[in-house]
């Protein structure tokens, strides 16, 4: 398979069930068994009923399945055609937050319309790829490597990024930093820019500390020395850590966790549900989740390497390094290896919106996959 | 070309980040190998010193039973209705609620609402107790509407004997601090410690010992299921008293309305057979929580009911101390019982007058006569002789003076007068003076109602009889050694005790006439105001007591042991301004003499050992 059949110019355009019948279900199906996962923790911590988390977690996943899978099939010309718009819908949501947005944990983070409450800087996670995905779609390989052509990904990076440290929302901004970043790395922008800014960073840190409120200090602080505050924000570590390690290679079984059914383990339907599932399956339940993600995002971040065109390479490979992070964090956290920040572990953690963050990113990443051998014309396709 | 590089330029980094991830992968699982591997049995121990806790199991308290067996105090079922303040969504609508169906006063809430406050949010708080079970029905009925509010029957202490055992009994209380500092125990929700009484006293062997139970905790401390083993808690021990309830209450009984204290003991072997102190109150209604108009009546109440006055109250024995004064002139050789002295109503002393009762004089008396009569002037006369010190420690001998733990707490000494006690507490000696008041039992001289029941006993026995309340806190009678005192001088006194029975003895009329049983015994009226001059030598004379207010009335006594020639009770009969000690005591002794031998009292159950 020569260059030129490889990059030469080929549209496929399958009919919509032979793009569902070509959709990877191996990875669908390693997502399924997560969310499973999810839901007997949720059993599990409700003392072995299906109300009231199981049963809704489950509605949920079934609605954000469906999703993943629509959005799995439309044309990735469509979903690169609206990449800007999107990031700029963000935006506007983000500002909107901004002014008469809810309160949670400290920040303004929901935006009431009715029906459902909206969190904007889930979209914008999403969206930032996108639009960066698309900037470097039209950039060649010079191009890409000028420093020049840096100015609009910074501007498209750092706007929503400063909306969301304004919230003040710590684990979604190193999100969308990650994300923004992954997609600039794998764009081809030079590797010593990312040396560079890694120092500068790290000098900046001292400043930084200034403009973190206080809860996000303590938790840092607490995370360098849990020790130190055993009753307050240590505490949640603490316990975690003897609900992981009290675990053992297999676990005390399902539904026979004491950590957690004698509430010892603090948000265990949330943020600490790894940590519920670790103490009732062990490390052994614990590897199985750990390479069922290994899996997924693997996919993911390498599936783009077959992928025909680059709007498509960076999009599936910037979410799935995304959508890594949020699982690193989370596992992290509860092991006491990061700060708790506040990261729920998506398709397990009870909520609708991590969820649903998730299924539509990976619907696109499903979407990449189907239209692989699609090729789009630098300006873009035309299709809109 | 240039898409060529680019894609290259992807596939590399793609392959980096992958890489990476791996590490990351690599890295949490490390970690987790770590924590549940490596540190698993650290943390597993961990986690089970999190869920399991120690819980004390409360014992129940002992019993306590009369001589015949009947229960004086006893547990029996509480039905309480509780509240769980975390159970509940709001709290003042619940207690309103639950206000509807049951009385809760002002004082009671402000205390719930203290408690509440204070303690853990999942310790149940109790509302009421002592329910009858209509009301408790009915809160069950409403319980589903009542977020938190639970029923519960717990065991409470009942008191059967109510008011006529009060003041032996004691009562129980909510521990205090100095309580918790004690036994752990006392920190369970709703356990009591004893108040007064035996129940004080007796405490640690009522009490018990308390049992453990492993049990399962949740991260606030609330209860999940409980792990076996569990040890049980040791029910504390019985208490049997020597007391005789049906004479108890008989005594209870005849005192009515009287501020009065009587004690009967078993004088072969000291058994307390009743020991009452009117008026009394219910220890029931202490151990639900006395209201305060109760108890500020109580308080209020000039009889003093909280006080036990069979231990407690200190009286001027009057003249029953006469047949002390007699004996200690009979040991001195002063006198012998045909010794006669005039009396012509009054005896001078320097330039002071000391009258007897009987204005006008009783004549010439021998010591018979003297005791039968109560004749004042023959004991001042034989008292002019008698050093302080010599009717002191007669006094003494025969138990004045002293306590005898018999377990009810608040036992006073009394007071026996002597040269050092007024040079020490008064800083004057002694003037002869004093020695004729003390002689017919005025003065500083005071007696209990034990104390005078004892000095009883030891006269009709010679032996040094102590009594006791709970049996087997000493053996038996036998043991007691003989006073020393000349047999045939205490011989005399015991008849001159059983002439006051006799026709024309003071209690003749009152009492022995009435009894089918030979009893002895001795008559006291003790003066609590002083009688002037004037008031002698006025129209009417002495004013009748009837005329006086309450408090100045005289005392009115009795000291008698029955039957005469082998003695097995002996009784005290104090009614504090009762008036004479013929009129009002000595009837009253008499009955309660009769009703005893009558009752024919069941040796004490067999010792308890505790």
């Amino acid at each position: 398979m020569g260059t030129a059949r490889m990059f030469g110019p080929r549209r496929v355009e399958k009919p919509v069930l032979q793009r569902i019948a070509g959709l990877n279900w191996g990875v669908v199906l390693a997502n399924v068994l997560l969310a499973a996962a999810g839901f007997a923790m949720l059993y599990s911590v409700a003392n072995g009923t299906w109300d009231p988390w199981a049963s809704r977690q489950m509605l949920r996943f079934g609605v954000a399945l469906m999703v993943m899978l629509v959005i799995a099939v439309i044309d990735i010309r469509y979903w690169m055609a609206i990449a800007y718009p999107a990031w700029f819908l963000g935006i506007m949501l983000l500002v909107a937050v901004e002014l008469v947005g809810d309160t949670g944990m400290g920040g303004r983070r929901w935006l009431d319309i009715g029906f459902m409450r909206l969190q904007p800087s889930e979209l914008v996670k999403i969206a930032t790829v996108m639009a960066l995905a698309r900037y470097f779609h039209g950039r060649n390989y010079f191009q890409s490597r000028s420093l020049r052509s840096l100015l609009v990904p910074l501007l498209l990076l750092i706007i929503p990024l400063a909306l969301v440290v304004r919230q003040p929302d710590l684990g979604t901004a190193l999100m969308i930093v990650v994300g923004g970043v992954a997609v600039m790395f794998l764009a081809g922008v030079p590797a010593w820019l990312f040396v560079v800014s890694g120092v500068a960073i790290t000098a900046a840190i001292p400043v930084a500390w200034q403009f973190l409120r206080d809860y996000q200090r303590d938790r840092i602080l607490t995370f360098i020395d849990p020790e130190s505050d055993p009753l307050g924000a240590g505490y949640q570590i603490a316990q975690s850590k003897i609900a992981i390690g009290s675990g053992g290679t297999t676990g005390k079984g399902f539904l026979e966790g004491t950590q957690s059914h004698l509430n010892f383990l603090p948000e265990m339907k949330t943020d600490f549900i790894f940590t519920a599932l670790v103490e009732e399956f062990g490390l052994m339940g614990a590897a199985i989740v750990l390479a069922l993600y290994g899996i997924v995002l693997g996919y993911g971040l390498l599936m783009g390497i077959g992928c025909r065109n680059q709007f498509g390479r960076l999009l599936a490979s910037g979410l799935a390094v995304s959508l890594f992070l949020y699982v690193l964090i989370n596992v992290g956290m509860v092991m006491g290896l990061l700060p708790v920040v506040g990261v729920p572990l998506p398709l397990i953690s009870y909520g609708g919106s991590a969820m649903l963050t998730w299924m539509v990113a990976y619907g696109l990443i499903l979407s990449v996959s189907t239209h692989r051998h699609v090729t789009i014309a630098p300006k873009g396709s035309g299709i809109i | 070309m240039r898409e060529g590089l680019r894609y290259q330029t992807f596939s590399r980094r793609a392959l980096l980040l992958a890489g990476f991830q791996g590490l990351a992968l690599a890295a949490l699982g490390a970690r987790l190998y770590y924590l549940s591997v490596v540190n698993g049995e650290k943390y597993r121990l961990r986690a089970d010193k999190n869920r399991i806790s120690i819980r004390l199991i409360a014992p129940e308290r002992g019993e306590i039973f009369d001589r015949n067996g009947e229960k004086l105090a006893t547990n029996t079922q509480d039905l309480r209705v509780l509240l769980v303040p975390e159970q509940t969504d709001q709290l003042q609508p619940t207690l309103k609620k639950v206000q509807e169906i049951i009385e809760i006063d002002d004082r009671r809430l402000a205390r719930i609402e203290r408690r509440i406050k204070r303690q853990r949010q999942f310790v149940p708080v109790t509302l009421a107790q002592g329910l009858d079970w209509q009301t408790f029905s009915r809160l069950n009925v409403e319980i589903p509407r009542l977020p938190g509010v639970q029923t519960d029957a717990g065991l409470s202490r009942l008191y059967p004997g109510g008011n006529s055992i009060a003041h032996l009994i004691g009562y129980m209380s909510s521990p205090d601090d100095e309580d918790v500092a004690k036994s752990p125990l006392y920190q369970l929700p709703g356990f009591k410690v004893g108040r007064q009484g035996l129940e004080r006293r007796y405490e640690p062997q009522l009490r018990g010992a308390s049992g453990t139970r492993r049990v399962e905790v949740n991260a606030v401390g609330r209860e999940i299921r409980e792990l076996p083993p569990r040890e049980e808690a040791a029910r504390g021990g019985d208490l049997h008293l020597t007391l005789d309830m049906a004479l108890q209450r008989y005594v209870f009984d005849q005192l009515g309305e009287e501020a009065a204290g009587v004690v009967v003991l078993d004088v072969a072997n000291g058994d307390v057979l009743a020991m009452a102190s009117s008026p009394g109150y219910d220890p029931n209604e202490f151990t639900r929580g006395i209201s305060n108009a109760n108890w500020q009546s109580l308080l209020k109440d000039p009889r003093s009911p909280l006080l036990n006055k069979s231990v407690s109250g200190q009286y001027p024995p009057g003249s029953t101390i006469k047949m002390i004064v007699a004996l200690a002139a009979l040991e001195q050789g002063l006198i012998s019982a045909d010794s006669t002295y005039f009396c012509n109503g009054k005896h001078r002393l320097g330039d002071h007058t000391f009258h007897c009762w009987q204005n006008r004089g009783h004549g010439k008396m021998d010591m018979m006569q003297a005791v039968a009569n109560s004749c004042d002037v023959y004991f001042y006369k034989i008292a002019e002789q008698l050093d302080i010190d010599l009717i002191a420690d007669m006094a003494k001998r025969f138990g004045l003076g002293a306590t005898f733990g018999v377990g009810v707490g608040g036992e006073k000494e009394g007071l026996v007068p002597t040269r050092d006690w007024k040079r020490i507490y008064q800083q004057r000696s002694w003037q002869l003076g004093e020695t004729l008041n003390v002689a017919i039992g005025q003065g500083a001289m005071l007696a209990t109602p034990l104390q005078l029941a004892v000095m009883t006993a030891r006269l009709a026995t010679g032996m040094a009889v102590v009594p006791r309340l709970v049996s087997g806190d000493h053996d038996v009678a036998a043991f007691f050694p003989a006073l020393d005192v000349n047999p045939f001088h205490l011989a005399t006194v015991q008849r001159t005790m059983a002439m006051v029975m006799e026709p024309g003895g003071t209690a003749h009329d009152y009492a022995r006439k009435k009894s089918a049983i030979a009893q002895a015994g001795k008559t006291g009226t003790a003066q609590v105001r002083r009688i002037t001059l004037e008031e002698r030598a006025g129209d009417g004379g002495v004013i009748d007591n009837a005329e006086l207010p309450w408090k100045s009335r005289d005392h009115a006594l009795f000291v008698g042991y029955a039957p005469v020639e082998a003695p097995k009770i002996a009784v005290s009969v104090v009614v504090q301004h009762g008036g004479g000690g013929s009129s009002v005591a000595a009837p009253l002794a008499r009955k309660i003499m009769d009703f005893t031998l009558a009752e024919k009292p069941k040796p004490s159950t067999p010792v308890d050992q505790v």
